[in-house]
């Protein structure tokens, strides 16, 4: 018999996980002399309150919905890459590629093949910890972080010597032509009369995104792929015993995860920043980990929770902008909310499902 | 042994209920236990004798019901307080440090003070009373890895004796021991309870319990269905009050009739991630309509066997099927390879192997043939296809509940292992791997399976059965053969051996065969 209904687990556990950080954020930011009140009400309005603040909680949300994802399917093989930060950048490097070497007639066609490079990039950079640890048995969440490491490192050497242009003083590419331009929330919307802020930088990118969400929901629960992933994740014995095999399945989902983490770049350098600079992610990489624990890996919980860090995003720092509440200060709320909702999931699930036990004995 | 009514129970637990969520694990459950007897507590899997012992031994809290310990009420809130009271428990994997010597291993959690060397210097003395007393011959500096399965075991019971337990549980002892092993156990409490000892015996083995006991409590459902004598019960008997109808104890079958050779094994070798050598050089075979049983102590290669067969493992040697060569080096097969020539398999441990346990159970019946053309559909899986196929080997199977939506894990054992065996035998396979067919699964279900197993062998397939339970062995095979360390010690005609000449071939002693 399940514990308790599928619901509960999808919908109850996270709301009250977010309460509690909701609680815990205001008994700090009553601590530090602030009206917690007057917070929300200026976070809600600052990212929700009109279509700049939507633009920018969406355009984060698409970020972390790549990320997220590429988190998830790892997750369903049961491995913790935690090297999206790393596959992002070098996605970045593969979108640039596209963007700047080749000559494009029309953002359309740019996107679709920055897309497939960004994935490759990506893939490619996940590729040496899963085969590292399908063939070696090294540990995918230390090789995925020191890729990391080693993807910055990267990255800032070809900024400076590679691809910086002659004379200019930042470590980034140049300019991406115009053709490669993608095409914002303010200029899709037109069109149908709505009228969306041009300075917000949400772009086609969260459409690609959300095809993505509704792509991975297919493959892992539809495709014969997704079901081997799902049960060597549940089980790497019995994945033997069915013939499936556990080097050829962890490569697989690794290059999955890494192209989709790749696919970010798509948003942040191709869409936002428009050429590609240091340190382009922000941390995004490591966002996903907390939107698929939130998202509980599934698709559907990746895309909510995904705009849900978006808008603590932007409210965060409409909040840092226009009130004394330091920046640190929001870095701790969303650190708070990754806590409740992804760390200490089961000190809201274990005493939840202790309840519905209560209630179905007193029905029965 | 007779007790006369005025001397108090050694223990007595009165109206015992416990509750995990809507699970009644023990219903009321009262049982007295008098003292210097061996008291057998038997029930299928399930049945709740596992947590009344934990509540006896202070695991677990009883929700309601008291504890008597002769004749004072006792709290027992943890394994301390059961130590304390007299009670010392040997679990069915035992709790020993591996890379200690049996001293080290007596002491532990009992030194009486920071220094180790009068501790053990007092166990040792004890040791050789305690040997000298029950006949428990343990050499006190072994270290404890290295000893007999049958020598850990007493080094436990020690373990208890040190703590002058006066009650001894036992939780399934004979799981891992060889018949001789399993009888020189018997002798031990025999002994102990001459000199008084009281003992509860948990086991599923009807034999054990009439062998051995005194008295025998049935468990079902929770509840303790019934007290009776040993002496006035029948192993039928029992197994009907464990079950709650009548249960066919014997298969029935009729003669095998081989045919042509399915499966012929030589020089098959196997050596583990640790550079042991598993089997070392098994050659055997495995005719069309006969069932070839693999009798031996757990451990011995019988895992390896089947896995390698199975296409788990690699190995070296010859494997053929139906007269062809197939790949042993684990490089060009895989389960699935071996699937497509025939080869069906159930494997020794379903919840780790045989099924994908949060997986529901149409998922289950896919797996290992997911890539069925008739599962598929363009891209995808056809879901649809696969659950009705489920529904069918559900009913056929008469798998209960027949939900294709329920996860595997929320099935019991006896269910989950007709979804594995509907799966691979409706494959229609021409040899079938099954380890451990009935291990976990309740008598109901096993009649089942031991039918199933028979008929198909009837249809002309060749089986081949590894077990640990000599019964079944005995029960289901046509030939038996036994393995020890990896080898295969001799094959037998069932109805030529005993169970003493299998036990001595299982102990790796071979009698020169009657000619």
């Amino acid at each position: 018999m399940e514990k308790m209904p599928a619901w509960a687990d999808a919908v109850l556990v996270p709301l009250i996980s977010l309460l509690l950080a909701a609680i815990l954020s205001a008994l700090v930011i009553l601590g530090i002399g602030e009206d917690p009140v007057a917070a929300v009400k200026m976070m809600v309005s600052g990212s929700l309150g009109s279509t700049y603040g939507w633009g920018y909680t969406l355009y984060y949300a698409t970020n972390f919905m790549f990320t997220g994802l590429a988190v998830s399917v790892a997750f369903h093989a049961r491995m913790f890459n935690i090297g999206g930060e790393g596959q992002a950048m070098l996605g970045g490097l593969g979108v640039a590629v596209i963007c700047l070497y080749m000559p494009w007639p029309h953002w359309s066609l740019a996107l679709i093949f920055a897309t497939l490079s960004s994935a490759v990039f990506g893939a490619a950079w996940a590729f040496l910890p899963a085969y590292l640890q399908a063939k070696r048995g090294s540990h995918i969440v230390i090789t995925t972080i020191m890729f990391n490491f080693i993807a910055a490192a990267l990255l800032n050497y070809l900024l400076v010597n590679v691809m910086r242009p002659a004379g200019a003083m930042d470590p980034a590419t140049a300019k991406f032509p115009e053709a490669t331009h993608l095409p914002t929330l303010h200029d899709m919307l037109a069109p149908f009369g709505i009228a969306f802020s041009k300075a917000a930088p949400a772009n086609v990118s969260l459409l690609v995104a959300m095809l993505a969400c509704v792509a991975v929901y297919f493959l892992i629960w539809r495709t014969r792929l997704g079901y081997e992933i799902r049960a060597f994740g549940h089980s790497e014995s019995g994945a033997k015993y069915a013939g499936i095999s556990p080097v050829k399945i962890t490569v697989i989902a690794m290059l999955i995860s890494g192209g989709l983490a790749g696919m970010m770049a798509i948003n942040n350098v191709m869409g936002e920043s428009e050429r590609l600079i240091m340190n382009s992610t922000e941390g995004a990489g490591f966002i996903g980990i907390a939107v698929a624990l939130m998202g509980r890996s599934h698709p559907l919980g990746v895309f909510l929770a995904a705009i849900l860090f978006g808008f603590l995003y932007q409210g965060g720092a409409e909040l840092a902008l226009w009130t004394s509440i330091p920046r640190e200060l929001i870095v701790v709320i969303q650190a708070l909310v990754i806590l409740f909702t992804g760390a200490l999931d089961n000190m809201v699930r274990i005493p939840l499902e202790k309840l519905f036990l209560m209630f179905r004995k007193g029905d029965a | 042994m007779t007790t006369a009514p005025s001397i108090e129970p050694a223990i007595e637990l009165k109206g015992i209920s416990k509750a995990f969520g809507p699970v009644q694990a023990n219903k009321d459950i009262s049982i007295r236990v008098m003292p210097g007897t061996i008291h057998g507590i038997i029930g299928e899997n399930g049945a709740g004798k596992s947590t009344l012992m934990s509540i006896l031994y202070g695991f677990y809290k009883a929700d309601k019901g008291e504890i008597f310990i002769s004749g004072k009420k006792t709290q027992i809130p943890d394994s301390q307080a059961a130590i304390a009271a007299g009670i010392g428990m040997v679990f069915q994997h035992f709790k020993l440090v591996e890379n200690f010597s049996v001293l080290e291993n007596i002491i532990l959690g009992a030194e009486d003070g920071p220094m180790l060397r009068p501790s053990l210097a007092k166990a040792r003395q004890s040791l050789t009373d305690l040997a000298a007393e029950y006949g428990l011959d343990v050499d006190p500096d072994a270290i404890v890895e290295n000893l007999s399965v049958g020598h850990q075991q007493r080094v436990e019971i020690l373990k208890a004796l040190y703590r002058q337990a006066d009650i001894l549980i036992l939780d399934e002892p004979t799981g891992v021991l060889t018949p001789a092993e399993a009888d020189q156990l018997f002798r031990i409490l025999n002994r102990l309870r001459e000199e008084g000892k009281t003992i509860i015996l948990i086991t599923h083995k009807l034999r054990e319990i009439m062998d051995t006991t005194d008295t025998v409590s049935v468990m079902r459902r929770g509840e303790m269905t019934a007290t009776v004598k040993t002496s006035e019960t029948s192993p039928a008997g029992l197994a009907e009050l464990m079950v709650g109808r009548k249960v066919l104890l014997q298969v029935d079958k009729t003669p095998a009739k081989p045919g042509a050779t399915v499966l012929e094994v030589e020089n098959l070798r196997v050596t583990d991630e640790k550079g042991v050598e598993r089997l070392k050089g098994i050659s055997l075979e495995v005719k069309a309509g006969e069932i070839l049983g693999i009798a031996g102590v757990a451990g011995n290669g019988q895992s390896e066997l089947l896995e390698v067969l199975g296409g788990i493992a690699s190995g070296t040697g010859i494997i053929r099927i139906n007269g062809e060569d197939i790949d042993v080096s684990g490089k060009f097969s895989d389960g699935q390879s071996r699937r497509a020539r025939g080869i069906a398999h159930v494997p020794e441990d379903r919840q780790r192997e045989g099924l994908i346990m949060d997986y529901m159970a149409w998922e289950n019946t896919a797996f290992g043939y997911h890539r069925d053309p008739a599962y598929q559909s363009g891209i995808f899986m056809n879901n649809a296809a696969i659950r009705k196929d489920t529904e069918e080997k559900m009913e056929r199977f008469d798998v209960r509940p027949p939900n294709p939506k329920l996860s595997a894990k929320n099935f019991s054992g006896g269910n989950q292992q007709k979804i594995v065996l509907a799966r691979e035998i409706e494959r229609n396979p021409d040899l079938l791997l099954i380890g451990q067919p009935t291990r976990g699964v309740d008598i109901g279900a096993i009649e089942f399976i031991h039918q199933q197993i028979v008929s198909l062998r009837d249809q002309g397939k060749a089986i081949l059965l590894v077990s640990v339970e000599l019964d079944e062995i005995f029960a289901l095979s046509d030939r038996i053969a036994v393995m020890f360390d990896g080898q295969i010690m001799g094959v037998r005609d069932p109805s030529k051996t005993d169970e003493k000449e299998l036990g001595l071939m299982m102990a790796g002693v071979v009698e020169e065969e009657a000619a």
